[in-house]
């Protein structure tokens, strides 16, 4: 019966890992950057959202109204004034300059609010434990359910959206070509910085949602960063209803790992992970050079 | 290559022949140190030599490679981990911090099997999920106390004035020997193919280049390069903590380090690393802010000067202190041209080609 409620408490976990690696998986997909600091900029929003109910007794559910327009205007200041540089000098450096504003943000985070841990489960009273009981011994969170919906809500109208507007159809011509689609019309420029405006605004509401459901300091970004890159990786990178799958599969594997060994929460993510990557490679050099030994020659 | 009397290819300028002549006297003069310096300007040292070397290893496969990995911090840790364990078990203490590098290094073969497989991004973070996988399962073994840690404390058994000597030397030691691998790996076909594949890995490929063989000669060296640096580390801190050893802020300092001296170039890190030393020495008691300026500055560096502080020198002034790359020299006056491993930031058509060249032939 344990194994049945962890099982559903990993999928509920999932639908939060989606929601992190939503932004992380868009943003590689309309310009081929992963963003290492995505994981700060979700803490960077958690702490926003932590100061208003610190200083001003603002409920977390309206400070996403004021997050979340903040966290998209740092995401389209961020590809003007530093992405959009870097994607011009080659394929490493956008990997360097993120790099080095998750090194900024988390220090500037530390210096601003100071290393305590926090949590905003105390601003929302009973909804961070409240939860419904399906049988004796089975239960299922609020909360847990929310973040999920809201997983599933955001990646399906992501979906929408590229598809049936013509803003959507404008970023997809741009990921697949922006030269092209500057031929026909698009400016690949405004295009790229509404991208990043989305994937930093979904980061920010990930970041306030973690802050609801458990406990964050300013260095808590890069594991956040780590999960969502893994969620991705498992689920097919570039695909947003694979990432509600990664992120459901990295889930259930930590609550399960966590059942048999406290840090067995982290250790199996990681392990599934590397698993799933290897299998994915050995299946490739079956399929292309047929036979494992493949694998291990050289490419010719 | 070419036997067209128009131009000849030169390793070696003047100025590359004196200062490789004085880099030896310069060597000199350091292995003398515990019987020159001050005690506390000898442990300066050994710390300055640590930097070096993981700048000079980051830079082997970020600058030269192309891979930008997160997760050096693995082999850092492994390393320290390992000498730990050898001690425990009854290996000589300096043997033990030596064998425990070699081990980590030797674990980073299957490691690339799957690591070198992956390309840009991808290989960043599951560099660094590696690290923290390491991270995590050293944390589990009884002997380290989760991460309350352990102390070395077979090395408590020497003089401190004699560890002192003994640290210094070997990381010196370590510095050099590692410092001319690298020098030998870049100057031979290795250097060539991998730069080649840095440039453009399709094209590279395309003339014949072995991808992978280049790649894995370069992670190989630079994970048991990090290793023994983190040994080394252990044998001035006698400390062992996971949780400092295996911290991603290593490769913030080895990013910081290679951007500002100049990713791709041999005598960047090392600028690099004399840089950061200074900086840490005098900022350092600042804390988050000195952590926060290093990541300004890396965005800076990578954005404004990609070819860093000796590579912008390097290219302004057309010098070239060690013979790494090739010059060309064109046999009509004036129209000497530098074909060195081939600047970032203009991969240009000339160089990489020249690396292929090299690489295949």
């Amino acid at each position: 019966m344990i194994w049945v409620s962890q099982l559903i408490n990993g999928v509920l976990l999932g639908g939060y890992y989606a929601l992190l690696a939503c932004g992380l998986s868009f943003m590689f997909g309309v310009m081929r950057i992963i963003n290492l600091a995505h994981g700060d900029l979700a803490i960077l929003a958690a702490c926003v959202a932590f100061f208003m109910a610190d200083s001003a007794g603002i409920s977390p559910f309206v400070a996403f109204i004021g997050v979340l327009p903040l966290m998209a205007v740092v995401g389209w200041l961020l590809q003007r004034g530093m992405l959009e540089r870097s994607l011009r000098a080659g394929i490493l450096v956008p990997l360097l300059t993120t790099f080095g504003l998750a090194i900024v943000v988390e220090n500037g985070l530390f210096e601003w609010l100071g290393a305590d841990t926090r949590s905003l489960a105390p601003d929302i009273g009973d909804f961070a434990f409240d939860s419904w009981a399906v049988t004796g011994n089975i239960y299922i969170g609020w909360l847990a359910a929310l973040i999920f919906a809201v997983a599933v809500a955001l990646l399906g109208g992501l979906k929408l959206f590229l598809t049936h507007t013509s803003l959507g159809r404008a970023i997809r011509a741009t990921a697949e070509d922006p030269d092209t689609a500057e031929l026909v019309g698009i400016n690949a420029r405004s295009v790229y910085a509404t991208a990043a405006a989305i994937a930093v605004a979904t980061a920010g509401l990930a970041g306030i949602f973690l802050a609801m459901r458990e406990t964050f300091t300013p260095y808590s970004g890069p594991t956040q960063l780590i999960f969502a890159f893994e969620a991705v990786v498992i689920g097919g990178i570039g695909s947003l209803s694979g990432t509600l799958i990664g992120g459901i599969v990295l889930g259930v594997a930590q609550t399960f790992g966590a059942q048999i060994n406290p840090q067995g929460f982290l250790i199996a993510g990681h392990v599934v992970f590397l698993a799933v990557l290897a299998g994915r490679l050995v299946f490739a050099a079956v399929r292309t050079r047929g036979g494992f030994h493949g694998l291990f020659a050289r490419r010719s | 290559m070419s036997k067209d009397s128009s131009f000849v290819v030169e390793r070696w300028t003047r100025l590359s022949a004196l200062s490789s002549a004085a880099a030896a006297v310069l060597l000199v003069v350091l292995a003398l140190g515990p019987w020159l310096f001050a005690a506390n300007v000898v442990d300066s040292f050994t710390t300055l030599f640590v930097y070096l070397i993981l700048a000079v290893m980051w830079n082997a496969l970020a600058g030269y490679a192309g891979l930008v990995s997160v997760g050096q911090q693995a082999f850092f840790g492994l390393g320290a981990y390992f000498a730990i364990l050898l001690s425990y078990y009854g290996v000589e203490v300096y043997l033990a911090l030596l064998f425990g590098a070699a081990i980590a290094g030797l674990l980073s073969v299957p490691v690339s099997l799957l690591m070198l497989r992956l390309r840009g991004g991808e290989f960043a973070i599951a560099t660094w999920v590696v690290a923290e996988l390491a991270h995590l399962l050293v944390a589990l073994d009884p002997l380290i106390n989760g991460e309350t840690g352990v102390s070395l404390i077979a090395l408590n058994a020497f003089d401190p004035d004699d560890r002192r000597a003994y640290n210094y030397w070997m990381a010196l030691a370590a510095m050099v020997v590692l410092l001319a691998l690298v020098f030998a790996l870049l100057r031979g076909r290795v250097g060539a193919s991998v730069q080649a594949i840095r440039d453009d890995e399709d094209a590279a490929e395309s003339v014949g280049v072995g991808v992978l063989a280049g790649k894995r000669a370069i992670f190989f060296l630079a994970a048991f390069g990090c290793a023994l640096a983190g040994t080394l580390w252990l044998a001035t801190l006698i400390s062992f903590q996971p949780q400092s050893y295996f911290g991603v802020q290593w490769t913030a300092y080895m990013i910081f380090m290679v951007l500002a001296g100049g990713l791709g170039t041999f005598e960047g890190p090392i600028l690099g690393a004399v840089i950061f030393f200074l900086i840490e020495y005098f900022f350092g008691q600042t804390g988050v802010w000195y952590l926060a300026g290093l990541g300004a500055a890396a965005i800076v560096f990578a954005l404004f000067l990609p070819r860093g502080l000796w590579g912008t020198i390097e290219d302004k002034l057309g010098i070239r202190l060690l013979p790494v790359g090739y010059r060309l020299r064109l046999l009509r006056p004036d129209m000497d041209t530098d074909v060195p491993g081939s600047p970032a930031q203009n991969a240009a058509v000339l160089p990489s080609q020249e690396n292929a060249k090299a690489a295949i032939k």
